[in-house]
C-alpha cells in the first residue's frame, strides 16, 4: 500500500508542538499510529530522551523535510535523515512561501526527481492539482500527500470538490491527506471519501488534552474508513420515506 | 580555523569534520552531517577536511509534523 507497507491504523501523527514528552509518548501510544513524522534539527537539549521515545514507540519513522525552500535543501536534508533514521521513507516538503506553507509545485517536482532516482520512498507534500500530481508520479512517487487546508490551519478540506477528483483521478495511488486538519470530523470525512491516511499534529498537539484528543482522531479516522470501505449510500436531493408504503393502516375515519 | 558550525561562528583546531564532531561533544551515530549544503556520509566524515570559512552542519533527530 504505502511503497509495501500496509498499515492498520490509517492515522500518521507528528511528534511536534506537545506540552511535554510524556504527554507525545502518550499521544502516540494511545493514537495506535503505526507511522510518526519526525524531522532533522540542530541539537537542542532533550535530543536522547526523544530518541528513546522514537525508539520505543516501536513506530515506522517518516522523516520530514520541513522548512527547505529549495530543492537542494530538501535532497540534502533526506540524505542526512536516510543515515540518521535508517530509513528510505521521506515526508517530501518544498516550501514556497514562508507565510502560505505553501508547496513550491516545481522544486518539489525536482527534488522528487532526484530523491526517487537515488532509491528513496517519497511521500510528496502537495497539493489537489493533477496536473502536479502526475509529474511527482512520473518522477517515481508511488504516494502523494495532498494538503487538506494550509499547515497549521485546523480548517478541514478546504477544496472538497478538487480533493474528490483527485481521489478519482488517482483511482490506483495512495493518497494521504496531509495538513489542515482540525478536527475528527473533518478527518473522518477524508477517509469516507476514499482518502487513504491522514497525517496530522498540530490538531493532536495543540488539544487541550492531546492524549485524548489522539485517540479521538483515531477512532474517527477508522470509522471513516470503515463507512467508505462499505459504500455510503448516494445522497438524494428530494426525501424518500425509510418505512415501507406497504402494509400501512387506513385509519382516517 | 574558524568555521560556521551550525549558524554560529567557531574557532576550532579540527582538522576534518570526524575531529569536528569528537571535539564538540556530538554523538558520531546520532548526528547527521553537511559541509557546505551538501550531505557527508558518516563513513567519509574521517576524510573530510575543513577549511576556513566552512560551513558544518551536525543534526539530530528532533520532533517534526
Amino acid at each position: 500500500m504505502f511503497y509495501g507497507t500496509d498499515l492498520t491504523n490509517r492515522l500518521m501523527l507528528g511528534t511536534a508542538q506537545y506540552p511535554s514528552p510524556e504527554i507525545l509518548r502518550a499521544a502516540i501510544s494511545a493514537s495506535g499510529a503505526e507511522v510518526i513524522t519526525v524531522s532533522l534539527r540542530r541539537e537542542g537539549t532533550g535530543g536522547a530522551g526523544f530518541r528513546d521515545i522514537l525508539r520505543k514507540s516501536g513506530c515506522r519513522i517518516l522523516p520530514n523535510t520541513a522548512g527547505c525552500h529549495s530543492a537542494r535543501e530538501a535532497v540534502t536534508t533526506a540524505h542526512m535523515a536516510r543515515e540518521v533514521f535508517g530509513t528510505t521513507w521521506i515526508k517530501l516538503e518544498v516550501i514556497g512561501h514562508a507565510d502560505t506553507l505553501q508547496p513550491d509545485p516545481f522544486a518539489l517536482v525536482e527534488a522528487a526527481r532526484i530523491l526517487c532516482a537515488d532509491g528513496f520512498e517519497v511521500f510528496p507534500y502537495t497539493t489537489e492539482d493533477l496536473i502536479l500530481g502526475e509529474k511527482l508520479i512520473e518522477a517515481g512517487c508511488r504516494v502523494l500527500m495532498p494538503w487538506g487546508a494550509p499547515i497549521g490551519s485546523g480548517q478541514g478540506l478546504r477544496n472538497i470538490e478538487g480533493l474528490r477528483t483527485m481521489r478519482a483521478h488517482f483511482r490506483d495511488v495512495p493518497l494521504v491527506i496531509d495538513a489542515g486538519i482540525g478536527a475528527p470530523s473533518q478527518a473522518a470525512q477524508a477517509m469516507e471519501m476514499g482518502f487513504d491516511a491522514i497525517l496530522l499534529n498540530t490538531a493532536v498537539a495543540k488539544a487541550l488534552d492531546p492524549v485524548a484528543m489522539a485517540e479521538a482522531f483515531a477512532r474517527a479516522i477508522a470509522a471513516g474508513k470503515q463507512a467508505h470501505d462499505a459504500g455510503l449510500m448516494p445522497r438524494r436531493d428530494m426525501a424518500q420515506a425509510s418505512t415501507p408504503v406497504f402494509g400501512m393502516a387506513e385509519l382516517l375515519a | 580555523m574558524r568555521i560556521d558550525l551550525n549558524g554560529t561562528s567557531y574557532e576550532t583546531p579540527a582538522r576534518t569534520l570526524a575531529d569536528l564532531i569528537a571535539e564538540t561533544g556530538a554523538e558520531a551515530a546520532a548526528v547527521a552531517t553537511a559541509l557546505d549544503g551538501v550531505f557527508v556520509p558518516r563513513d567519509a566524515r574521517a576524510a573530510t577536511l575543513l577549511s576556513d570559512g566552512a560551513k558544518v552542519e551536525i543534526l539530530a533527530p528532533m520532533q517534526g509534523g
